[in-house]
């Protein structure tokens, strides 16, 4: 219960086109996120896949069950927000058990559930409360919780941990991520933080242009991105990119490689140049360095390590780390 | 230090020009009070003392009693100024919230349609709406005056209410909608007590034109069982002769119901604005 399929979703807002097609298949219990630059279509699509936008063409299939013109609350979904969006004039316990009263269940089942997920997420001491007395982090978790109690077989995530700080969102990512293993439900998730993505995914979409770039898994769209967006997109420092002629590959337009496959050697190196600037973050290193004619590139060392800016050096690539993309931005 | 000063002067100088507005504001409003209390010779005498033992007098209240039937006139006011608040708040709301909330064609156009109303005086369409009337049978009945200060009152309650239901999050509204609410359930649940301080504003400046008219009871209800405050007191004011104390004193009543409309109306607007919305 919980597996999606989207076929051929198309999207226009009058006269820009914001999703070009996009085929998906999530498989029950799977945790799926979306990635992409602002502006993608992320947040559009995930909200025709809640019946809250209706796509311009295509289907959407819920259990194999075609849900393209069935109500938000008819989809067996349950979405969390970017912004929260709870109720402000209710309490917390209401707010968890609006639906539920709203597709009159029992005040039994309703109690039952509303308890469960509140213990699920710590949130009995706080039941009575109103949300405007809740923190950011709690009122995001009671969010959560109105999504948990109506049991849904789909759960959305809109960016739902942009509005919180760096602790925060470390401590409820990995809510999340225990939830997840919990309740077994199929989970869709939005958003920008890299780090969201490879940590919670087993798959992981990216989106560019209104079209599906690549779906694999974390380790397949670092180590075989198909294309330029993807391999630049996914990684902090982003992939250093090089043209081929400059490497001695005249038939290779870019070549593509991660500043974690870049060592710096006293000679003997595939490029030569200056260190420009050295970023210390403790656990590792980044090194700029600049070659004539090209972007600084970026070096990143693990662990502590000096080297004086000024100083020349040569760049050696990682055996087999250097990917390889055609003039029109396919990997070869 | 200089902040401290400067803070000082600061709160002196506003409150100096609050305290001045309010005396303008409150000043005739005072006079009307205090004079009708007074005997008609102090009125004219000594029209800025209040009333002592020697020119005290209810003659005014007295002659208003006895004068038509200002209970009922009081109750005409009250039903025509509630109700027709009523149906602008609640067709002003409906209308502001399909305004905001649903894309379809032609919705800038009708919110300019219907706000046309603000730049065009209603009275511009006295000889119509009597015509219509006329037609309909209402000539001399409450339902006339409501349906045409409804008419008046809604362009400007559209035109604020839809620009705060603009501010009303998206999200929420899409969170009642998965959770099952209908839209109507949306509407009243969720939105309305949102905009609350903009429903009480628009109540507000709804309510006083309403109340202080005197040009549709006038052509539209004149008849003794329906004539409002306004019109049932300027049968003191006569061509030649003017009952002052009767007028002052039909006017002093008249002040204190849309006071106490206006004390409910502005709660409303504080309990809305301290309630806080959540981001
Ligand atoms: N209601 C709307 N009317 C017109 N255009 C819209 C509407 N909603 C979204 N768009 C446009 O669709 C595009 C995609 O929007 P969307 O919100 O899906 O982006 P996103 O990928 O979620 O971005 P972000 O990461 O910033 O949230 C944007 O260019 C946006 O301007
Ligand atoms: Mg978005």
């Amino acid at each position: 219960m919980g597996s999606l399929t989207l076929q051929d979703i198309q999207k226009s807002f009058g006269k820009t086109d914001v999703l070009n097609g996009i085929d998906l298949s999530v498989s029950d219990g799977e945790f799926l996120v979306f990635v992409g630059p602002s502006g993608c279509g992320k947040s559009t699509l995930l909200r025709i896949v809640a019946g809250l936008e209706n796509p311009s063409a295509g289907q959407v299939l819920i259990d194999d069950k075609n849900v393209t013109t069935v109500p938000p609350a008819k989809r067996g979904i349950a979405m969390v927000f970017q912004t929260y969006a709870l109720y402000p004039h209710l309490s917390v316990q209401d707010n968890m058990s609006l639906a539920l009263q709203q597709n009159n269940e029992s005040k039994q089942l309703i109690q039952q559930r509303v308890e469960k997920a509140s213990d699920l997420l710590s949130l009995d001491t706080l039941l009575k409360r109103r949300p405007a007395e809740l923190s950011g982090g709690q009122r995001q978790r009671v969010a959560i919780g109105r999504a948990i109690v109506r049991e849904p077989s789909l759960f959305l995530f809109d960016e739902p941990l942009s509005n919180l700080d760096a602790a925060l969102r470390v401590q409820t990512r990995l809510e999340i991520a225990r939830l997840h293993n919990e309740l077994s439900a199929t989970m869709i998730y939005v958003t920008h933080d890299q780090v969201e993505a490879m940590t919670l995914a087993d798959r992981i979409v990216v989106l560019n242009n209104g079209l599906i770039q690549q779906v694999g898994t974390p380790m397949e769209l670092y180590n075989n991105p198909v294309n330029l967006f993807v391999a630049g997109f996914i990684g902090t420092p982003k992939m250093n990119f090089i043209p081929g002629d400059k490497l001695g590959l005249p038939n290779v337009q870019t070549i593509g490689v991660r500043p974690e496959h870049i060592s710096l050697v006293e000679s003997d190196g595939e490029l030569q140049g200056t260190v420009t600037h050295v970023e210390h973050l403790g656990a590792d290193t980044n090194i700029y360095v600049s070659c004539e004619g090209l972007e600084p590139v970026v070096v990143r060392v693990f662990g502590e390590f000096h080297v004086d800016q000024g100083a020349s050096a040569a760049l050696r690539f990682q055996e087999n780390s250097a990917l390889q993309f055609d003039a029109t931005g396919m990997r070869i | 230090m200089s902040t401290v000063r400067n803070s000082i002067s600061n709160s002196v100088a506003s409150h100096a020009v609050l305290l001045l507005y309010t005396f303008i504001a409150l000043f005739p409003v005072v006079l009307i009070v205090i004079n009708s209390f007074k005997t008609r010779k102090a009125i004219f005498r000594s029209p800025l003392s209040p009333p002592n033992e020697e020119t005290f007098s209810t003659v005014g209240y007295e002659t208003v009693m006895k004068q038509g039937d200002f209970i009922l006139y009081f109750q005409n006011s009250l039903i025509v100024t509630v109700v027709s608040i009523f149906f602008v708040l609640l067709f002003g709301a409906m209308a502001a919230f399909a305004l905001s909330e649903y894309r379809f064609k032609g919705n800038t156009l009708m919110g300019l349609y219907l706000a046309l109303g603000i730049m065009i005086p209603i009275r511009l369409g006295t000889v119509s709406i009597l015509q219509l009337m006329v037609a309909t049978g209402l000539v001399n009945t409450l339902t006339a005056l409501i349906l045409v200060y409804t008419a008046q009152g809604l362009p400007l309650a559209i035109f604020i209410l839809s620009e705060f239901m603009h501010q009303v999050s998206k999200d929420l509204k899409d969170a009642g909608r998965i959770d099952g609410l209908s839209e109507y359930r949306i509407f009243y649940r969720l939105v309305m007590p949102l905009v609350r301080p903009a429903l009480a504003t628009v109540a507000i400046f709804t309510m006083i034109p309403i109340w202080n008219d005197l040009w549709f009871p006038l052509i539209l209800a004149p008849a003794e069982a329906t004539k409002t405050v306004t019109l049932g007191s300027q049968v003191f004011i006569g061509q030649f002769v003017t009952d002052w104390n009767a007028v002052l004193a039909a006017l002093s009543m008249a002040i204190v119901p849309v006071l106490l409309l206006y004390i409910i109306f502005s709660r409303q607007l504080i309990s809305g604005l301290t309630a806080g919305a959540v981001k």
